[in-house]
């Protein structure tokens, strides 16, 4: 076994114990980096010598005693995440030069826990997009087949961690942007109920939907990096005031008893033939270990498209108004006035997926259509979210599959949005409640690509999904096999 | 329902995004595919349904009326296009 593919505790315990240095885990990634990147272009921005710089702090912080548990790890961060000193661009030529002045809480966190960060991982555009070709800094290519799109938002993280250029990524999720990757990639990832990660220096998309999450080969993994990424921020207005949780407590216990809701709208028509043998599969594997199944009913999650592309580019319309050509990131080199410079500044900065929502936002709350569209939205989320109270009256999670198929061809999508938007059928929803989600491999197609089924668990049930997931990995090695051809 | 191009050109007007003939044509066709899509829940009856603007019931915080930030002015605007004197540069507004 090879240094890069042991899991976060592995690596750990070499740390704590000596046999490796924090300086020559990043120099294997880095190597790996170096020689993959160029093909799969998962990362924006490498900079080695800030790496290794933070890893021999690292380094001397366990020379020192001073150790927390995951101190020396590396973990590849989406430039989503405002990194002081690193350019963070969002994936847009409108933050082409940005070169943030202060570190979101997330990366404050990474940081006070002595991980040091591998790069900034490619992206879609703002996060819009499902297969990670709206990037300025071009597509992500899906490791497993480098014809085939890596899913998206969240692409460069997921690919990344496939191809194991990094042990562990950090994503963001507004509709399925850490799960729907994590599926097309063949790795895990976990979207925390709304509030329990902090949104501070996260480039704001929809607001009220955007969550950063965990992108890892295994469930323990995700365990260990969500411990360092939740906790009470003062700094952003929704960080919910809790008490902290360790997310491993509860890996080992045991399924017997655990009753698994399966909503029968994420089985009906429109599933690919081969997710839906794999998922079924799971669940049989989940019944062996003492779960048992019930059906489900979300009626309303059929509407989570038409709400989500309501509710989410309005938010977004409002959220970018920020990028105008004055305070950072591009400007036009040539306009004639102030309204002149912030159109062009925005028409030249901006790609066309973005530009679509913003004008979709701003139609809908434009006079006169704030009731048709932008209220009935919100009166149709609330139905949404309540459809998952009343199931998790019945049972303790819910499973389905996490996308309608499996990877797709690059360029296969990318000219019509409302075949890409139907990517996100099944992770919309958990968005629109708020409710913790996360995908994890359950098998491949007839293509070689990797199938993700999907958990969704009652607000702050993330142990219990873990302690699920975990116990599946036990038995399973999907979540270990790693692409042929790339070493 | 169904955006005309002159509807897409005020449509990128409000969004204070610069858009030519050919981009609002092209643009026509996507909205309208999109718009389509939206419309399904049109259908949908919501009354006595209150509108959902959050996930979590959230009230603002309040904190004591302090100082916790630094001066970092120098910092913020090194990365602005065009500054002078401590001052973000934009086109002549006022005659």
């Amino acid at each position: 076994m090879t240094l890069s593919d042991a899991s976060i505790a592995k690596l750990a315990a070499q740390l704590a114990g000596k046999q490796v240095s924090s300086r020559e885990l990043a120099q294997t990634y880095l190597e790996r980096i170096n020689a993959l990147n160029p093909a799969i272009n998962a990362f924006i921005t490498v900079d080695a010598e800030k790496t290794l710089t933070e890893a021999a702090a690292a380094d001397a912080r366990i020379a020192a005693g001073q150790a927390g548990p995951l101190t020396g790890v590396p973990v590849a961060h989406k430039d989503i995440f405002c990194t002081d000193g690193w350019p963070t661009t969002c994936g847009s030529k409108m933050l082409h030069n940005f070169v943030a002045p202060y570190d979101a809480h997330v990366i404050q966190r990474f940081k006070a826990a002595g991980m040091p960060s591998l790069g900034k991982t490619n992206m879609d555009e703002f996060a819009m997009g499902s297969s990670n070709e709206t990037s300025y800094y071009g597509a992500v290519k899906n490791p497993w087949n480098l014809d085939y799109v890596p899913g998206g938002s969240s692409g460069g993280a997921a690919a990344c961690i496939a191809a194991r250029m990094a042990p562990a990524a950090t994503g963001t999720d507004t509709g399925g942007s850490i799960r729907q990757p994590a599926a097309l990639c063949g790795i895990t990832g976990l979207k925390p109920t709304y509030g329990l990660v902090s949104r501070y220096g996260m480039i704001a998309f929809a607001s009220s939907l955007d969550q950063a999450g965990p992108m890892a080969p295994s469930a323990e993994d995700c365990a260990l990096l969500l411990n360092v990424m939740t906790g009470f921020d003062p700094n952003d207005s929704t960080s919910l005031e809790r008490e902290k949780e360790d997310y491993t407590r509860d890996l080992d216990t045991p399924l017997a008893g655990l009753r698994i809701g399966l909503p029968r709208e994420f089985f009906a028509a429109g599933l690919n033939n081969e997710v839906a043998t794999a998922v079924e599969a799971a669940v049989a594997e989940l019944k062996k270990l003492g779960a048992t199944t019930v059906q489900i009913s979300l009626a309303n999650s059929q509407l989570a498209i038409p709400v989500y592309y309501v509710l989410a580019p309005a938010e977004a319309s409002s959220n970018l108004s920020r990028f105008d050509g004055v305070r950072y990131g591009y400007r036009a080199p040539e306009y004639t006035d102030l309204n002149d410079m912030y159109a062009k500044t925005r028409a030249q900065g901006f790609g066309a997926e973005v530009k679509r929502r913003i004008m979709i936002g701003a139609y809908v709350l434009s006079h006169g259509y704030y009731d048709a569209y932008y209220l009935q939205a919100q009166k149709i989320r609330r139905l949404i979210a309540d459809d998952f109270s009343a199931a998790f009256q019945t049972c303790d999670l819910i499973l389905g599959p996490t996308a309608p198929g499996t990877a797709f061809k690059l360029g296969e999508k990318s000219d019509d949005p409302v075949e890409m938007y139907l990517n996100d059928l099944y992770t919309i929803p958990a968005n629109l409640a708020g409710l913790p989600g996360m995908s994890l491999p359950c098998g491949f197609d007839s293509k070689g690509l990797p199938i993700g089924l999907q958990l969704v668990g009652d607000y702050f049930s993330e142990a219990k999904m873990l302690n699920v997931a975990h116990q599946y990995q036990r038995v399973t090695d999907w979540h270990s096999r790693q692409p042929e051809g790339l070493k | 329902m169904s955006l005309t191009q002159d509807d897409v050109k005020r449509i990128a007007s409000l969004a204070r995004i610069e858009i030519d003939d050919a981009q609002a044509q092209a643009a026509q066709a996507q909205l309208n595919s999109i718009f389509d899509l939206i419309a399904t829940m049109q259908a949908v009856d919501t009354s006595g349904i209150a509108p959902m603007a959050h996930a979590q019931e959230v009230y603002q915080r309040l904190r004591d009326d302090v100082v916790t930030e630094s001066d970092r002015h120098a910092a913020f605007q090194a990365i602005a296009p065009a500054v002078e004197n401590g001052l973000y540069l934009v086109p002549k507004v006022i005659e």
